[in-house]
């Protein structure tokens, strides 16, 4: 199956709801031709909004442009948008088989029934339903369902794929095998594909670039390593993974330390105006107490299987959670010193 | 489950059937009534089906005109009905709620004021006084607000919005997405709606009694006259007619909605 890789310009996108609410401020963004792109972010942050104003399923308001390989589609209804969309839900036809449900946009095309089977089978054979052509969606299971969803889309060759949160609806273990399915069928398809997620694992395993949005607004753009370690903005720092928050004093901040009340470690150059720094749990490193480091006392342990998650508390009475490997010999109640590379310390203010 | 709700309790077993027993006797008596020779001597006059031959030949052709002004009432709820629903569904306008409450007054207020205000409105319309249509007005009138409600509350399942977005993006158009995905999806309520439709039409008496004429008359209507003027064994006789003919058709019907709402329900 060749699909057409699209580009596609967001310039200028906002939405603004009839009781006068802020759906999404101007938003900017060019997706690559063929790349996989997330829109990630919390609940509320209008990650839907731009989804669905991508699908044409909302009125972008005056001023904003959508470009689809060029062409100006925002004043396009859906029907016209030549999009594929998976919904939460997946939406579905309740009354017709498989087959029929992946062949409808087909048919509504006036593709000739001949063609429409060749495809049909295509899909089936790209998204395992081998079998199940004729049931009912009643009769699948969630997993199958999503990929019935999934092929329905893609089955139009659509410009861009657009996916809602596709496998909220699924429990966690199908989720992960799911996710790893869905990567690889998105790459190998080579559609240009925007998806939406609040679950950041699952944006991270999927997406080549990650948009992290918040309140409206698109925060930062990257791939999930550059986000992961250098977050533009602190709200990327916590949103996508885990942080811990040191704070500095005045007296901290004077002399270019960060002090954990009895053993300060010096600031790098770059966060001496910081007046609090955030590192990530697996960054500390735990060591024998020694007098020449920052000690703790370990106040819980939490064993997860592949990792030991355990609560510091150091000498100012700061809480810092530190992850360490499954096998790690520390226990409740014992003292030990901190190890921080502080070229992994991150800025908690912004600029 | 516990033991003790298994047991028989003979208190509720008794209540049961003195209800069943009160409900049924009347019917009973109505039916026996329409077989007997002679009602006031009862069993002993003998059994017979004169009268059910006499109601026939009398009243035969109230039989069919119900069963089709029924059905003709069920194809115009549908028609005009499904629209309706699917527009009040999608509209938040407050015009469509009032609208709403509107399509409901038939409903509540009496049959026969409903009938005098077709009559003095359209009444001197000869052509249409004197046909079947008069009486289909009213019973469309009267059934609408039941089709639409049932349907409507369908078409209002965050389920249809999604399926109704879908057929959107794959690019079918209003029609194509109305009649190839929502009316299948929604077809479980539709036939609920026509089964309901159906049988307050075949049964409707208030309305039909003020709008019929000596050539126009339903069963229920017929039935009156024959309770009015005939002997009571005439007027059992055709309740008997009644039930018969009626009874069938429901089972069919009912049968015909579960066996949709298995096939096609979500």
């Amino acid at each position: 199956m060749i699909i057409e890789k699209t580009r596609i310009d967001i310039i200028d996108c906002a939405k603004t709801y009839p009781d006068g609410t802020r759906g999404l401020k101007p938003v900017n963004l060019t997706i690559h031709p063929g790349e996989v792109i997330a829109l990630l972010g919390p609940s509320g942050c209008g990650k839907t909004t731009l989804l669905r104003l991508l699908a044409g399923l909302e009125t972008a308001d005056a001023g904003s442009k959508i470009l689809f390989a060029g062409r100006d589609v925002t004043r396009l209804p859906v029907e016209k948008r030549d999009i594929g969309m998976v919904f939460q839900s997946y939406a579905l036809f309740p009354q017709m088989s498989v087959e029929s449900n992946i062949a409808y946009g087909l048919k509504v095309r006036g593709v000739p029934a001949s063609e429409q089977r060749k495809t049909v089978g295509e899909l089936i054979d790209l998204v395992h339903l081998n079998g199940l052509e004729k049931k009912r969606p009643g009769e699948l299971s969630g997993g199958q369902r999503q990929r019935v969803a999934l092929a329905r889309a893609v089955a139009i060759k659509p410009q861009v794929l657009l996916l809602d949160e596709p496998l909220a609806a699924l429990d966690a273990k199908l989720k992960e095998t799911l996710r790893d399915e869905l990567a690889d069928l998105l790459r190998r398809l080579g559609i240009t594909a925007v998806h939406v997620t609040h679950d950041q694992q699952e944006a991270l395993a999927i997406a080549d670039r990650l948009a992290i949005m918040s309140a409206g607004e698109i925060i930062q753009v990257g791939d999930g390593e550059s986000l992961y370690r250098k977050p533009a903005h602190p709200f990327v720092a916590q949103f996508l993974g885990r942080v811990n928050r040191i704070e500095r004093d005045e007296n901290a901040i004077f002399h270019g330390l960060i002090s954990f009340g009895d053993v300060a470690l010096s600031c790098p150059d770059h966060l001496k105006s910081q007046t609090a720094v955030l590192l990530r749990p697996e960054d500390i490193k735990l060591v024998p107490a020694i007098e020449s480091l920052p000690q703790v006392t370990i106040e819980r342990r939490a064993f997860l299987g592949d990792r030991v998650q355990l609560q510091l508390k150091t000498h100012n009475q700061q809480v810092l959670m530190a992850e360490q490997p499954g096998d790690t010999v520390f226990r409740v109640g014992e003292t030990v010193s901190l190890h921080i590379d502080t070229i992994r310390l991150m800025p908690a203010n912004n600029h | 489950m516990n033991a003790q709700s298994q047991k028989p309790a003979p208190f509720l077993f008794f209540i049961t059937l003195a209800v069943c027993l009160f409900m049924f006797v009347p019917v009973i008596i109505s039916i026996m009534a329409g077989l007997v020779n002679n009602y006031r001597i009862g069993l002993e006059s003998g059994l017979t089906l004169r009268w059910i031959n006499e109601v026939w030949s009398i009243y035969g052709s109230t039989v069919s005109a119900s069963i089709l002004l029924a059905l003709a009432c069920v194809i115009c709820t549908l028609l005009l009905g499904v629209p309706c629903a699917y527009a009040l569904a999608r509209s938040k306008s407050r015009c469509a709620r009032a609208f709403e409450e509107t399509l409901m007054l038939p409903v509540a207020v009496p049959g026969l004021a409903t009938a005098l205000a077709l009559i003095l409105a359209y009444g001197n319309i000869n052509f249409l006084r004197q046909s079947y249509g008069f009486i289909l007005i009213g019973h469309v009138l009267f059934t609408l607000p039941f089709m639409v409600k049932t349907v409507s509350s369908a078409f209002q399942r965050p389920d249809l919005l999604a399926i109704e977005e879908a057929a959107r993006t794959l690019g079918a158009s209003f029609t194509q997405r109305f009649l190839g995905v929502l009316v299948p999806a929604v077809f479980p309520s539709i036939l609920a709606g026509m089964l309901m439709v159906f049988t307050l039409s075949i049964g409707e008496f208030n309305l039909t009694w003020m709008l019929h004429t000596p050539l126009t008359r339903t069963l229920p209507v017929g039935l009156a006259d024959s309770y009015a003027s005939m002997r009571i064994e005439v007027g059992s006789a055709y309740t008997l007619i009644f039930i018969l003919v009626i009874l069938p058709i429901l089972w069919l019907l009912q049968g015909f909605a579960n066996w949709a709402q298995k096939r096609y329900g979500t």
